[in-house]
């Protein structure tokens, strides 16, 4: 029996002295390898009478037992120590500066663009388009803007050459020219808006010969002034983002409404710095009116029994106002610092359910 | 149109503070721009008495005066020749600024003499030319006085940005009547009563024009034995307020009435008439030497004023330096004329001459009130000059004006929105000038008086009760949707266009908008420039073509960020290129530019010259995101003109032409002085085919329960082989089996044989029925490389 003891003693000493996995494993063939000092006195006790070769056989599962758990420890106790080492010896410089990556932007007229198109979308309206290059007609003439009135000489018109009939294109001064188009082409009820490129022969610090319009155009046979304004009171506010930002209507003149109104919005100057919203103060933001009865004859409408407003604004001037963009000319600058300092990111898409802009 | 607000007053009966009356101005569509009040840079100026002057002890031209301030004496070194002892002046303390100069006045030592202050020129305060002086008040003027009321300079001037519509509001007296029908005062009563004719007008007026629309109507009449010297204080204070210089009695009249009554007149000095006065069309040669110094040719579309021997005036526009009124003028011929407005705007558009009386006549006058405006000339003449009239000379007639237009009972509120009541909206029409009154079914029958030549139906109606009644007061009603739910605000071509905006953005691209026109010598370089899409008047010469594609302004962007320190740019723009000039021509596109490195170094790599791959898979992926069929899109080596021969290609769906990627052409860069590398693609939206309506649904989704099997496999092929010969021929060894075959080494070098390349696949196969045995794995190979050597020319790589 002291035989077993002197087995079980060595050899949970040298599991214990093992300091690899390596070392360990020699133990283990050591006690119970096929020569292993446990696996012998196992085949010694088939020599041991039946009482003695019980009592023995007893022992030594016991002992066998129990070398095996101690290896078992010793195996887990051995592998996190190897892994610790691993890890420890795997360990890098974290604060290395991670791989820049591209950054687009959306230029804020085409997100200022998405904005405006998801405010009128909720009011019912679809965006409509017609072309840069226009003829008279669409630009002025069914605009009730005859050749020499003195709206059209104001206009800046850029021109191409004559034509052998004498008649000339232009560059459209407005977006205007697809209110004809679409009242050509549809019939009421019709609820349109028009954003797009508009060109006018000026330049200087507030102008540019190039800018961006949206046009609005509402036909049915029952929408008054007072439907003009509930419109336009709420998109100002949803795109200004001001709950109570005041919004005034005045008379005005276009030639193609009738009545017509200017909108302006409350701001402040206070501090000589502009702040959008209640403060004492007017910002001229659009014009708008009721479709003149001769545009809608012009376009085969009857007036007597359709009517409707019309509206149109700068984009370039509200985004100017909204995100405190100082100078117009930089628009179309291209200059990558005015693109990531006023750009949005590609995914952040304008909607009125997930908010129009942060 | 500038007015003051004493001037406004002389129509306007009012009590209403300037704030009130501006207001209302706004809210009646007459949109105050400014209100100056010249009185507020003139607060610190007083007037003053000079005691004393006596010579500077140490300079000839200087004087030390002793000024009386009102409160104190103090000493001032004065250089003015007209300083004098006794003198009433104008005074300023130190710490003053001088409005004309903006410099802040300080105690001083002028050559060894104190001085505490200034007396003052017309000059300095900005109210003259005169630097000769100091401004010297009457005798009788309190000293110690603010110097702006002293002057009669505390009155506001009001700008009024008067719309194209109302020309009568180009008179202070339009603007007085408007106010009034708004409840703001009482409109004051026109002295219109006729000058009676002591004589016979020696000048007869004749209307000889071919056009009759020309000139309806034209009065004169002549005013001799008056003297034409300087105008009286208040009518020079008034013309000087709005920015006119004042000339001479004559002028000022006139000028007075163009503003004061919006009746522009013209004044010729008589005794250089030779005969009577014809009014007619221009000869063909004629020219007139104006009032404005200049001469100008004249054709038939102009209407001009001629006597026996030459042309005297410009109908509407200028009249002429030959029958000027000067100080020596003692007689007379006044015209009163009815010009056609759009005979009238092209004339001055046409010489570039613009003036007070075009911008009125242009605009449309008040016919019946030719010979009200001469009757008032006439008496301002006898009043400010003496003499005396001759009788009225007529040839033609007012034209017909009246004209009546119905109000119908329902339509301010139903086109207006809110409900105003006939009685109120009948007398606010009365208020304006129109004759209203209700028919027997109850609508107002309106005639709109004779200075509304603006009014042209029943809108025009409902707008004049609505801004008199105020628009404020129309209640915003909320537009109501058609479908409970809003349908989609953009179709699928639109939509698009946001997708492939933010795809590019997302790959790293910024977004750049750009001028539609760019130089045409840039223009041609990208196949455009074309005389029919050359503007006529470009605003400048390098803005003059409308442009063929967008590169170009992508390329300048670059040059432009490189010059500014940032050679990296990635840019893409979604704009039009215009092919011709029909609305078919214009195409919508999409650009891209990268410019320089894909990125700044990194410790980790990855910074790279830009290459033409970069760009072709930009371009996939704009046709990607707009629903384009890119696993059919082919690439072939015949990109444009602007882009590297031998670096670029042309995307395809079958025939037609998606668009093109690659490097662009080396001659382009330097015409364009970008350095570089840079690698550009366009996209035509248009021509990638939308997705079919209602193809949204996805075919059912298959999976195989069968492992994919992948297998490589090399082929040496001619050098010059495009690589999708052989991608195309691997695809089609089997499409039920291949699932998907990938290009993943290109190789020439010293193991390959002269004029070979070396192309590595993978190929995907996907058993759909049984796992893939070896014998049929063994079978698809051989056919593969039997396809591919065909389609190739090349051989499988040992």
């Amino acid at each position: 029996m002291n035989d077993f003891e002197t087995i079980r003693r060595d050899t949970l000493a040298a599991i214990a002295a093992a300091s690899s996995r390596e070392a360990l494993e020699q133990v283990r063939i050591a006690a119970l390898g096929r020569k292993g000092a446990i696996t012998t006195a196992m085949k010694g006790l088939g020599a041991l009478d039946p009482e003695a070769r019980k009592a023995a056989g007893a022992t030594l599962n016991r002992l066998k037992d129990e070398v095996a758990a101690s290896l078992e420890a010793a195996a887990a106790r051995l592998g996190e120590a190897q892994l610790a080492a691993r890890l420890a010896s795997e360990r890098v410089d974290v604060t290395l500066p991670v791989a820049p990556e591209p950054q687009g932007r959306i230029h804020p007229i085409s997100q200022t663009i998405d904005e405006v198109v998801a405010i009128f979308g909720e009011m019912g309206f679809t965006v409509a388009e017609g072309p840069h290059i226009e003829d008279d007609f669409h630009n002025f003439t069914a605009l009730n803007i005859p050749p020499e009135h003195p709206a059209r000489q104001e206009l800046d018109t850029f021109y191409l050459p004559e034509k052998a009939d004498g008649s000339r294109l232009v560059l459209r001064t407005h977006t205007s020219p697809v209110q004809i188009r679409t009242m050509l082409a549809q019939k009421p009820p019709i609820r349109i808006i028009v954003p797009g490129r508009t060109f006018r022969s000026d330049h200087d610090a507030t102008h540019s010969p190039m800018f961006h319009q949206v046009e609005g155009l509402v036909i049915d046979r029952s929408t008054h002034m007072g439907h003009l304004k509930g419109c336009l009171v709420e998109f100002c506010r949803a795109f200004f983002d001001v709950a109570d930002l005041p919004v005034r209507f005045r008379p005005s003149y276009f030639p193609f409404t009738e009545p017509s109104a200017e909108v302006d919005i409350g701001c402040s100057r206070a501090g000589g710095e502009l702040r959008i919203g209640a403060g004492g103060d007017w910002l001229e933001i659009l014009g708008s009116g009721m479709v003149h009865p001769k545009v809608l004859q012009n376009c085969g409408i009857d007036p007597g029994v359709y009517q409707g407003f019309a509206f149109g604004m700068g984009i370039e001037r509200i985004a100017m106002l909204k995100y405190g963009i100082p100078d117009l000319r930089t628009f179309y600058d291209s200059d990558l610092r005015w693109l990531r300092h006023y750009g949005f990111l590609p995914l952040d898409m304008p909607s009125m359910v997930g908010g129009l802009s942060r | 149109m500038k007015t003051t607000l004493s001037w406004l007053k002389t129509h306007l009966e009012t009590e209403a503070p300037i704030e009130e009356i501006v207001r209302r101005l706004v809210m009646l569509g007459l949109e105050v721009e400014s209100v100056v009040d010249r009185a507020a840079a003139l607060a610190p100026f007083r007037t003053a008495h000079v005691v004393s002057a006596e010579p500077h002890p140490n300079a000839d031209k200087l004087r030390v005066c002793l000024v009386d301030t009102g409160t104190a004496r103090v000493q001032v070194v004065c250089g003015a020749p007209n300083a004098r002892a006794g003198m009433r002046g104008v005074f300023a303390p130190p710490g003053t600024v001088i409005p004309r100069t903006g410099l802040l006045l300080k105690e001083s030592v002028i050559r060894g003499v104190a001085s505490n202050g200034m007396l003052c020129s017309g000059y300095e305060m900005g109210i003259s030319e005169d630097h000769e002086g100091i401004i010297e008040l009457p005798p009788e003027t309190p000293i110690g006085e603010g110097f702006a009321k002293a002057m009669g300079l505390d009155d506001p001037v009001l700008d009024i940005k008067v719309t194209a519509n109302r020309p009568d509001c180009l008179g202070v007296r339009g603007v007085a009547r408007d106010l009034a029908a708004a409840g703001l005062g009482r409109l004051r009563p026109l002295d219109t009563r006729p000058v009676p004719g002591r004589f016979e007008s020696p000048i007869a007026v004749h209307l000889a024009t071919l056009d009759e629309k020309a000139c309806p109507l034209f009065l004169g009449r002549m005013v001799r034995g008056l003297r034409n010297g300087p105008s009286p204080r208040w009518l020079q204070e008034r013309l000087t307020a709005i920015g006119l210089r004042p000339i001479s009695a004559l002028v000022d009249i006139t000028n007075f009435l163009t503003f004061d009554v919006n009746r522009p007149l013209h004044v010729f000095d008589a005794d250089r008439i030779k005969g009577d006065l014809v009014l007619r069309e221009a000869r063909p040669g004629e020219s007139l030497k104006a009032l404005n110094g200049r001469d100008y040719a004249l054709d038939e579309a102009m209407t001009v004023i001629a006597d026996d021997a030459e042309v005297l005036s410009l109908g509407g526009v200028i009249g002429g330096e030959s029958t000027g009124c000067t100080a020596e003028t003692t007689t007379v011929f006044i015209e009163a004329a009815l010009f056609d407005p759009v005979r009238t705007a092209a004339t001055g558009r046409k010489l570039n001459l613009q003036s007070d009386a075009r911008y009125r006549f242009e605009r449309g006058l008040d016919p019946a009130f030719t010979a009200t405006g001469m009757e008032m000339a006439t008496r301002l003449i006898l009043d400010l000059c003496g003499g005396e009239a001759s009788e009225v000379v007529v040839a033609g007639a007012v034209p017909a004006w009246r004209r009546r237009y119905r109000l119908r009972a329902g339509r301010i509120a139903g086109l207006g929105g809110i409900d105003v009541a006939q009685d109120a909206a009948k007398e606010i029409l009365e208020r304006l000038g129109f004759a209203a009154a209700p028919s027997a079914d109850g609508d107002l029958e309106v005639e709109p008086p004779s200075w509304r030549g603006d009014i042209e139906g029943e809108a025009d109606l409902v707008e004049e009760v609505l801004r008199v009644h105020g628009y404020d007061a129309i209640p915003a009603v909320p537009l109501e949707r058609e479908t409970a739910l809003p349908r989609p605000a953009l179709d699928a071509a639109q939509r698009r266009l946001g997708l492939v905006r933010r795809t590019l953005a997302g790959r790293g691209l910024v977004e750049a908008v750009t001028f539609s026109f760019i130089p045409a010598g840039v223009a041609a370089l990208f196949g455009g420039g074309a005389p029919a899409l050359r503007l006529v008047n470009p605003i400048s010469a390098d803005l003059d073509a409308m442009r063929p594609s967008i590169l170009p302004n992508l390329l300048d962007a670059a040059r432009r960020n490189a010059d500014r320190g940032f050679a990296d740019s990635a840019l893409f723009e979604i704009g039009p290129r215009y092919d011709d000039d029909t609305p078919e021509g214009q195409r919508t596109m999409a650009a891209g530019l990268r410019h320089g490195q894909s990125g700044p170094r990194h410790w980790q790599g990855g910074s790279r010259p830009v290459d033409l791959f970069m760009a072709k898979a930009d371009a996939l992926a704009v046709i990607a995101a707009a629903g384009g069929p890119v696993e059919n899109v082919q690439a072939s080596a015949d990109p444009p003109g602007w882009y590297h021969p031998g670096r670029a290609g042309t995307l395809r769906l079958g025939p037609k032409v998606l668009g093109h990627f690659g490097e662009v052409h080396p001659a382009v860069l330097a015409r364009l002085d970008v350095k570089g590398p840079a690698v550009a693609f366009e996209v035509e939206l248009d021509a990638v085919p939308l997705p079919r309506k209602g193809a949204r649904g996805r075919p059912p989704l298959k999976l195989s329960p069968f492992q994919p099997v992948e297998r490589d496999f090399a082929f040496l092929v001619p050098a010059e082989l495009p690589a999708e010969t052989l991608l195309r021929a691997a695809r089609g060894v089997d499409r039920q089996l291949v699932s998907e075959v990938r290009l993943f080494d290109v190789y020439a070098g010293p193991e390959v044989p002269p004029g070979r390349k070396s192309l590595a696949i993978t190929v995907v196969l996907q058993p759909e029925r049984a796992t893939l045995t070896d014998d049929e794995i063994e079978a698809f190979a051989r056919k593969l490389v039997a396809q591919v050597v065909k389609a190739t020319g090349g051989e499988l790589r040992g």
